[in-house]
């Protein structure tokens, strides 16, 4: 089993303090969401934990080892990362733009071993993307093209994953079936680390939540247990009614 | 994922017909049989000079030329991943000759054989770190090609000023060929002092190409697959101001053909920024080849510079890549 720790780590960018203290873990086998509003710290925590932003203080580890201290090739194989911001510079085909997940392996495009194919052939499964194998990624749609990026993070066959809003800018159905495909990677043995906006699809698919405002984890527990009215007025300014993971948002406060 | 594996042979095998070529066509054109025997060692004592010190060494010149910047082009591409980097866009043909220029000014050529290269590769490097470290901070591809468009119109009036200053108007024709790139009279001794830039900078630059596809992600996306983005970024730097620098060590600054090659090949390798690094260089090579065995056949007064050719034929190109390309990340 592949753990990620991260301890009392805390990021700042001059002056300003972007995540303070934060201790978070993610094993495999379990769904956890971040959530907290814009600017909470979510996307640097995220960052820092992968190493590719220098903590203030603290520490993330990989089963024991500091991810600093990984080169890039060993984390990938431990966590697969799926950025919030993912352009693509040229006119692939699909399945090129998955094999890229294979990198790590040492594997190109055009260039792939055995088990690098099978792996991508696996995760072009795992995202229904076998119809659009051959076709470029500048004809896709933008549910096709986050099931394409799903696809390129699970051909790492990675133990853990990082997805930073990964259903941002989807359709409901689109937005249901990302998670239903990462869920579907965390039943199979993987780990998932998840940030939304959502707090319904949150609270359905997640077995844990952690919930961040201003550079701090606030709370970190199961649907059942952490959200609460209380907790969405105190973390998003907002009057809502919660019957257990059923969630209504009525205004602002 | 689309093969085309006659895409290779294809290419080098026009590459040699093209070779073959510059050496049957010039000024006094030799039937093939002649050439044939001169290539070989026998044949007329006269046919054999023409081929050997004339015709063969600017053929190969052109050739190499064509290649380090292709080769380049397609690099620097990948590294930006934007359609429109190429060395002489950037800037980085034209400090580069900017730095040759001022060895010749001052005469430091002199020296030793080996300042003008040097001078040329120092210049490229400059040039190519400066893009690079703008590249780190800024996003925009935009910003980047107008820092090139700085640096080349800075290069070229600090040349406009030497030439103002030249003492005599031989060094002023000097200069003159090196900023409008020619290979004519270019011989083996020539090729040699270039070569270990240019073979230098390709190998880095095909020992790196990989990290280029990962590049096509982004790089935030691409470091989260195992990519190390500040050794990626030093080795194209490297590698494509090494070639860059040896080809304007050998030629002068020529340029467009980095971006033309590298344009005609992407759609047969994929769009794959990796896959497209040789093909470019081949096919660059063969189209400067193509381009001086015109320069050379033109009946012009005194003889167009291939730099100038090129230009004319890769500036429209370039204006007709930019104009067609959707803004994807700017």
């Amino acid at each position: 089993m592949t753990e990620l720790v991260v301890t009392d780590l805390t990021v700042k960018a001059g002056e300003a303090v972007l995540v303070n203290k934060a201790s978070l873990t993610l094993g495999t086998g379990e769904l956890v969401v971040l959530l907290g509003p814009n600017g909470a710290g979510k996307t640097s925590l995220l960052r820092t934990t992968l190493g590719l932003e220098k903590q203030t203080s603290g520490d993330a580890t990989l089963d024991g080892t500091a991810c600093t201290g990984l080169s890039p090739m060993q984390r990938a194989r431990l966590v697969a990362y799926l950025p919030q911001q993912r352009p693509l510079a040229w006119p692939n085909s699909v399945r090129d733009v998955v094999a890229l997940g294979r990198f790590a392996y040492g594997a190109a495009p055009g260039r792939l071993q055995p088990e690098d194919a099978s792996a991508v052939d696996w995760a072009i499964q795992l995202c229904d993307l076998s119809e659009l194998v051959t076709r470029s990624t500048d004809t896709l749609s933008g549910g096709e093209l986050a099931r394409v990026h799903c696809a390129r993070a699970f051909a790492a066959e990675a133990p853990l994953l990082i997805a930073d809003e990964p259903v941002a800018a989807l359709d409901p159905r689109h937005q249901f079936r990302i998670m239903d495909i990462i869920q579907s990677y965390v039943e199979r043995g993987g780990g998932a680390l998840v940030v939304l906006h959502d707090i319904a699809l949150a609270a359905r698919y997640a077995s844990r939540l952690i919930w961040m405002k201003s550079g701090e984890i606030v709370a970190d527990g199961p649907p059942t247990e952490t959200l609460t009215a209380d907790r969405l007025a105190e973390i998003y300014g907002v009057r809502a009614k919660v019957t257990g993971t059923n969630i209504e948002i009525e205004g602002t406060l | 994922m689309k093969q085309h594996s006659w895409l290779l042979p294809a290419l080098i095998l026009s590459s040699v017909a093209g070779l073959f070529a510059a050496c049957l066509l010039g000024s006094v054109s030799m039937p093939f049989d002649r050439v044939l025997s001169a290539f070989f060692g026998s044949g007329d004592q006269a046919d054999r000079l023409v081929i050997w010190q004339i015709r063969l060494p600017r053929a190969l010149a052109a050739y190499l030329v064509g290649a380090a910047l292709g080769l380049s082009g397609a690099a620097l591409q990948g590294l930006l991943r934007n359609p429109l980097a190429e060395p002489g866009v950037l800037g980085v043909s034209a400090s580069a000759s900017l730095f040759a220029t001022f060895a010749l000014y001052y005469g430091l050529v002199a020296i030793s054989p080996w300042v003008l290269p040097m001078a040329a590769i120092l210049g490229a490097l400059a040039g190519t770190a400066l893009i690079a470290v703008a590249a780190i901070r800024t996003q925009s591809v935009v910003t980047l090609i107008l820092i090139g468009v700085g640096l080349s119109s800075f290069s070229g009036a600090a040349m406009s000023l030497l030439m103002n200053l030249a003492p005599n108007p031989f060094s002023l024709s000097d200069m003159v060929n090196w900023m409008l790139g020619s290979v004519a009279n270019r011989s083996f001794q020539e090729i040699g002092l270039a070569a270990p830039f240019l073979l230098s900078g390709a190998a880095i630059l095909l020992a790196s190409r990989r990290g280029l596809s990962a590049l096509t992600l982004g790089e935030e996306a691409a470091s989260g697959i195992g990519l190390d983005l500040r050794t990626q970024r030093v080795l194209t730097v490297l590698g494509a101001g090494l070639a860059t620098g040896g080809s304007v060590a050998l030629a002068g600054a020529i340029g467009f053909v980095g971006i033309i090659a590298p344009h005609i090949i992407r759609p047969f390798v994929g769009h794959d920024p990796a896959r497209s690094l040789i093909p470019s260089a081949l096919l660059a090579g063969l189209i400067l080849v193509l381009a001086d065995i015109g320069v050379r056949l033109l009946p012009t007064s005194s003889e167009l510079k291939l730099g100038v050719v090129a230009a004319l034929i890769g500036a429209p190109a370039f204006v007709w890549i930019a104009m067609r390309r959707r803004a994807i990340n700017d």
